[in-house]
């Protein structure tokens, strides 16, 4: 029957509609601004609209998700910054569109170079989110960020002040990886502390 | 027809005493041909020894004393392809005869070496500048060609650490951009002769038809800003009423010279690099360029890791094709209800991508001998879901949505896009060619990864019109569930990484060329080290490029609307056309 096909195709947008209201239905005032809501909406079980309405909801991110990356500082006793990079500068050499800028320390007595950095820059705009610097970094110094609402007027070139977020930032963005690093970090000291002793 | 000699054991050197030698550099391998003798040669090894299709062409600049054109060829029955050089001295003017004639797939293809390197091809049909402007200073690929941004050879750059005070390279340029002019440049003097040239190609302005009545053509510019061209791409099109006439493409309006980034960079830095390429599909620009070099370092991924390639490869390949009959039904008319309903899957895959390789679109997941990291927990079942459910239930919905609805079948059906033996001497690959009913698929032709492993059939269609490039997207898209639902099943435990995740590789000297069968055609990466940090060269050979050097043979004599439609199914994205 001619007509017959487009019959069919009709047929698929109207079950599309009547599912978006059976889904409201099943999943009454949950279904939308909520993390819950948006997670099953635009989950492979979800039903009928699809869509989530940026600004007002915003799609969970994994843990993995990278964006423009951050420095760590430790906190210390006093509320010292620790900071965890020690300017080795692996990240700027790795960096593909070579967005990082560091600056050494040195030592004002000696002249010789201390592990810290004076100062570090990352071109936000030039970063391609590529993950190189945190993959390759070994001290955990820099971190992929979550934070991907950075749009602005002007140039994003970050400096320190900038960069630096607090080790339990990390841990609140990526716990899993948090607790990889710590517990490599654990295991480390422990190989170190074991080898002391048997040389003493 | 006789059995042909197997590429390992074909002597070209015997065959064309004095004109041919053996490519006897370390690492290299294939054939030097004189030039005087490149077109009988390359005649000889498509008609007799049945290398039929013509992989790609690039130039290498062997600064300061040669440049050299590489040739590679492969038969489309499958198996190993065959390499070819042709070598010059470095002083202008360079010439080397065309292999247009023999090959029109080459046509592109020497266009772009005549813009990027300046040799000239005689005997070429419309030798023009094609990536970059008119007016363009030089040529960008010569080792000697400095951008207006030049810092150093090779990164890294020495400015970053341990000094590394900021500043922005705009600040140093007068223009504040990355851009030069040539020597004497005046805006207001300066003449194009490219439009005139472009227009000349197409030069049919008029024509007299049997009565004697003259009648004028209308020249159509579709695009550079068109909705239908998926970017920023032209097309000059000369019409007779709606008859398409004449056409030629132009191109380059998203060059950024990746190839010479590429040269730039280290090797493992290359790795985003390529995600840019064709956007769409970064998990399998990654393995393309992952294979040539790990050919070279003689890296082995582990088992886990070759079918964690597989499964993003191949989902890959569904969320590209979804994209493609979706945006085609766009094109056609149904606007945005199929397009939204395939990106639903999409979205889907997305989500794996990202939870897996921490960004949706530009993944950056292949390393040298292995991927970046095992899938967190619960992606698996993710996935399995996904094939084992809702791809396939999304397949079938397709079919009744858009497969028999009888508008569709009248626009599309018998809408010719090429037929098979154009296609191949077009050197078009990937679905395009199959539609046209040839079963050339890189995965059965020359397997790479663990292919040969799992059990599928090259998706075919013999028509090669828009409904059976609509089709065999469709067919493929059930290929890789297939393809899928037997990696998940078998994938074992254990590493994803070869050794020690590194940061600066040891790549020996030589050649190597990695192909691998991208969503879009063959997609190759071929890459000349020289034992330093960075490559030598790095050139793409790219689908979406090579395949719109049949745009004019594919839409004379079709109707202006059909354009849009043919456009569409070649699935070109300029990402990776412009470079
Ligand atoms: S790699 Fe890590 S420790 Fe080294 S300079 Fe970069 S952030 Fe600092
Ligand atoms: S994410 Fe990549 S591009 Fe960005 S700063 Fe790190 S290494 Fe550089």
């Amino acid at each position: 029957m001619y007509g017959k096909g487009i019959l069919k195709g009709l047929g698929v947008t109207l079950k599309r509609f009547v599912d978006t209201y059976l889904d409201d239905i099943a999943w009454w005032g949950r279904r939308y601004y909520n993390d819950e809501g948006i997670a099953h909406r635009s989950s492979a079980k979800g039903r009928g609209i699809f869509t989530v309405q940026y600004p007002e909801e915003k799609l969970p991110v994994p843990e993995e998700f990278r964006y423009v990356p951050f420095l760590v500082y430790d906190e210390g006793a006093d509320g010292k910054k620790e900071i965890r990079c020690t300017s080795c500068g692996i990240c700027a050499k790795v960096c593909p569109p070579q967005c990082i800028w560091i600056v050494r320390s040195n030592d004002p007595q000696t002249g010789r170079p201390i592990p810290e950095p004076t100062e570090f820059f990352i071109d936000a705009d030039i970063c391609m989110n590529c993950g190189f610097c945190a993959e390759y970094c070994p001290f955990d110094a820099i971190i992929m960020d979550h934070d991907y609402e950075i749009a602005s007027y002007k140039r994003n070139v970050f400096n320190m002040e900038q960069l630096l977020k607090p080790a339990s930032y990390y841990k609140s963005i990526r716990p899993l990886n948090y607790a990889r690093n710590e517990e490599e970090r654990k295991a480390k000291e422990a190989a170190k502390a074991a080898k002391a002793e048997a040389a003493s | 027809m006789a059995t042909l000699v197997h590429t390992e054991t074909l002597d070209l050197a015997a065959r064309f005493p004095g004109a041919v030698t053996a490519d006897t550099r370390p690492g290299y391998s294939g054939w030097i041909v004189n030039k005087e003798n490149l077109v009988e040669v390359a005649t000889t090894l498509r008609d007799e020894f049945g290398f039929d299709l013509l992989s790609h062409v690039t130039g290498v600049d062997y600064f300061p004393d040669k440049m050299e054109v590489v040739y590679n060829a492969y038969r489309t029955t499958g198996g190993p392809g065959i390499f070819f050089k042709v070598q010059v001295p470095r002083v202008d003017p360079i010439e080397v005869p065309s292999v247009t004639p023999i090959w029109p797939g080459a046509e592109f293809q020497e266009r772009e070496i005549f813009d990027l390197y300046g040799i000239k091809f005689t005997n070429h049909p419309d030798l023009r500048r094609i990536l970059m402007w008119e007016g363009f200073d030089g040529h960008p690929l010569r080792k000697d060609w400095h951008e207006p941004f030049y810092e150093e050879d090779n990164k890294p750059f020495k400015s970053r650490w341990p000094d590394g005070k900021f500043l922005s390279a705009e600040d140093k340029n007068p223009y504040k951009d990355n851009l030069r002019f040539p020597q004497g440049f005046d805006p207001e003097k300066i003449t194009f002769d490219g439009e005139a040239a472009l227009y000349g190609a197409l030069a049919k302005y008029q024509t007299t038809d049997k009565n004697g009545l003259k009648t004028d053509h209308v020249i159509v510019n579709m695009g550079p800003q068109h909705p239908s061209t998926h970017g920023v791409f032209r097309a000059a099109v000369v019409l007779d009423g709606e008859t398409v006439i004449g056409l030629k493409p132009v191109m380059g309006y998203l060059h950024r010279n990746h190839e010479k980034i590429g040269e730039r960079n280290t090797f493992l830095q290359n790795m985003p690099f390529t995600d840019r390429l064709d956007y769409f599909n970064s998990m399998s620009n990654n393995w393309g360029y992952s294979l040539a070099v790990e050919k070279l370092m003689g890296v082995k991924p582990p088992e886990r890791a070759e079918y964690l390639r597989v499964i993003m490869a191949e989902l890959s390949r569904i969320q590209n094709h979804l994209i493609l009959i979706g945006m085609l039904l766009n094109d056609l008319g149904t606007f945005f209800t199929p397009a939204l309903y395939a990106f639903e899957e999409r979205e889907l895959i997305l989500d794996i991508f990202e939870a897996t390789s921490g960004t949706r679109m530009m993944c950056n997941y292949h390393r040298f001998g292995g991927v970046a990291r095992d899938l967190p927990a619960g992606v698996f079942e993710k996935i399995r879901d996904l094939v084992e459910d809702r791809i396939p239930r999304k397949a079938d919905e397709f079919d009744r949505f858009l497969t028999e609805n009888e508008v569709l079948v009248s626009r599309m059906k018998g809408v010719k896009v090429i037929n098979g033996e154009d296609a191949i001497n077009y050197s078009i690959t990937g679905p395009v060619l199959r539609a046209a009913g040839i079963p050339y698929d890189v995965r059965r032709a020359q397997p790479y990864g663990i292919y040969d492993r799992f059990d599928f059939d090259v998706a075919l269609r013999h028509n090669g019109d828009l409904y059976d490039n609509y089709l065999i997207r469709l067919d493929e898209i059930r290929q890789s569930v297939r393809i899928l639902q037997q990696a998940l099943k078998q994938m074992p435990e254990g590493p994803v990484m070869t050794g020690k995740p590194q940061y600066q590789v040891r790549v020996p000297a030589g050649e190597s060329y990695g192909r691998i069968e991208a969503p879009k055609g063959e997609l190759g990466f071929y890459i000349i080290s020289t034992g330093k940090p960075n490559p030598w060269r790095y050139h793409v050979r790219a689908p979406s490029f090579i395949n719109i050097t049949a745009l004019e043979k594919m839409c004379v004599g079709q109707k202006i609307a059909d354009f849009v439609a043919i456009l569409g199914v070649i699935d070109i994205v300029l990402g990776e056309l412009d470079r």
